[in-house]
């Protein structure tokens, strides 16, 4: 018998429960699944929440019934620590938990594993940029956020029909953010809507990001086959803000939020501020903070986890100047290097450098993007660290059979620009690989004809179709497993 | 006066400001964005395309 605990139930963690209770004998082997969170959340259409399009029941579910009826073991807990060699009066590994749901708060409880899949995504550090935390922004990471932010949108919507002009500011709240593709999604729906409202003319909308240069996107930017010519993501980024007469501040490092208003520093050592009446700034990533014990009670925490509090996996940490980074840095199996027994999938693995090409200001502040390792990407390593994992306990492989590593995967952004069946648009992106490879793909670093963009209504009919396709397949409906990851 | 049948698809881009610096879309693109017919010829070809990125990204 094993037992495969999986702590986070977000895309790459619910991937892999769910087919790893799917392939293994349920009368043999158990799947646990550890989560603070009581519903599920395809957090893609958070978007559409923020904006008012969409509620929260529609972008949500319940997870018992769905892992009562996969038959997964489920624990409403947060993942406390982590004792890989077991303890003193354990023999075996085991995590201990802290439960969060309803009657048994606090209640703690230690669960022990086989194997260990640490899945559990990114502690939003909103405490990371002083102000960002107080409620002078708002943000569409989670279902509720979403909620709140619409109804603050609408205040705005509201003063623009009395007359007032309203400033929007939206991107990132931190130099050292990821995620800019929601922030970019959040600011063509915000614009759409008041677009619809015909209060366009009293708004001032205004990107505020990280990145170097618009397009970047934590990936270095990349080059789209489009209209005969490989087209930077820059340019296609540019057009899209500038015929929706939105201006843009990027290169910045959010350092303090106050009422209405930002102060920032750039690349080039400026420090200035930016007035805003509603502001929707995506707060940076960090581990969820675990901590980890050997046999005898010591702290091994940085054996496991990276000074980020994301988990160290099979990739190549060693300090390297960008000149001489490689595909080959970027993990294949996400496993452990020190226990072989220890997956990280999804955000939870530690990068080994980012994509896009460090930079800092002239006082050395760091400001660039973080690699996005969110969506598509993330559903794959589930799947093929579940696959290892399988193959491990059903026919003893002694090493990870399948791999999910970025340099060797595409994705599929498609990133909407509007709701609305007949009126509504997106941009839909693919890039393959996700880190570049110039000496595979020498020019661009990337596979020209797996690497396109394009904006269109289609688009937005693929990321609809992708609305209800998730939330059938996380829910285990009928043909789940026919729906690609 | 605009005199030049696609003025009315580019407002007033301030010269020497960030967003001349990039490319606008005039009337032709802006209509098969939304062209129900072209956009399913382009739904089809998008899906396609994810399928065949989904297929070469598993290993």
């Amino acid at each position: 018998m094993a037992r495969i605990v999986v702590m986070g139930a977000g895309v790459s963690g619910h991937t892999a429960s769910t087919f790893l209770a799917d392939w293994l004998d349920k009368a043999e082997h158990e799947v646990v699944v550890v989560t603070p969170n009581s519903k599920w959340n395809w957090i893609p259409s958070n978007i559409w929440v923020g904006v008012g399009d969409m509620t929260k029941e529609q972008v949500t579910f319940d997870l018992a019934p769905v892992y009562e009826k996969a038959g997964i073991t489920y624990k409403q807990a947060k993942a406390v620590s982590i004792h890989p060699e077991g303890s003193d009066s354990e023999n075996k590994p085991f995590i201990t938990i802290e439960y969060t749901a309803a009657g048994k708060e606090g209640d703690s409880e230690e669960v022990t594993y086989d194997y260990l899949i640490n899945a559990t995504g990114p502690k939003l550090n909103f405490g990371a940029t002083p102000g960002l935390a107080d409620g002078h922004t708002v943000s569409v990471c989670t279902a509720d956020h979403a909620v709140h932010a619409s109804q603050e949108l609408d205040k705005c919507i509201e003063k623009m029909k009395k007359g007032e002009n309203q400033t929007f500011l939206i991107g990132t709240g931190h130099g050292m953010c990821t995620c800019q593709g929601a922030g970019f999604e959040y600011i063509f729906n915000v614009e759409q809507k008041i677009e619809r409202a015909g209060v366009k003319d009293k708004a001032e909308i205004i990107w505020v990001s990280n990145e170097s240069f618009l397009g970047d996107f934590g990936m270095g930017g990349l080059h789209f086959k489009m209209g005969g010519y490989a087209t930077s993501s820059k340019v296609f980024a540019e057009s899209l803000y500038a015929e929706r007469g939105m201006s843009w501040i990027i290169g910045a490092h959010v350092n303090k939020v106050e009422a209405n208003k930002i102060s920032y520093e750039t690349l080039d050592g400026e420090m200035d501020e930016q007035e805003f009446d509603f502001a929707m700034l995506i707060p940076p990533f960090a581990g969820v903070g675990i901590t980890a014990f050997d046999k005898s009670g010591g702290d091994i925490t940085s054996d496991l986890f990276a000074p980020n509090g994301f988990m160290k996996v099979d990739a190549d940490y060693t300090p390297k100047p960008y000149e001489e980074w490689k595909p080959t840095d970027w993990p294949r199996k996400l496993q452990s290097p020190k226990y072989a027994n220890i997956f990280a999938v999804g955000i939870a693995f530690a990068p080994p450098h980012i994509i896009s090409k460090p930079m800092s200001s002239p006082n050395g502040t760091p400001i660039n993007p973080t690699p996005p390792r969110t969506g598509m990407p993330s559903a794959m390593m589930g799947k093929a660290v579940a696959s290892s994992i399988r193959d491990m306990i059903v026919d003893g492989a002694t090493e990870p059979t399948h791999t999910a590593c970025m340099a060797e995967m595409g994705a599929a952004c498609v990133a909407s620009a509007g709701n609305g069946m007949f009126s509504g648009t997106a941009a839909a992106m693919t890039v393959y690989p996700i880190i570049p490879d110039f000496e595979k793909y020498p020019g661009t670093g990337r596979d020209i004809n797996g690497t396109t963009g394009e904006l269109g209504l289609a688009a937005h009919w693929v990321k609809a179709l992708l609305h209800h396709a998730f939330i059938w397949k996380a829910k285990l409906k009928p043909g789940w497993k026919i729906i690609p990851e | 006066m605009p005199d030049h049948k696609n003025s009315k698809h580019v407002q007033h881009i301030e010269p020497y400001s960030p967003q001349f610096g990039t490319m606008m879309p005039l009337g032709t693109q802006k209509f098969f964005r939304t062209c129900v017919l072209w956009q399913i010829v382009r739904f089809v070809a998008i899906n396609i395309k994810m399928t065949i990125l989904i297929l070469k990204s598993h290993h």
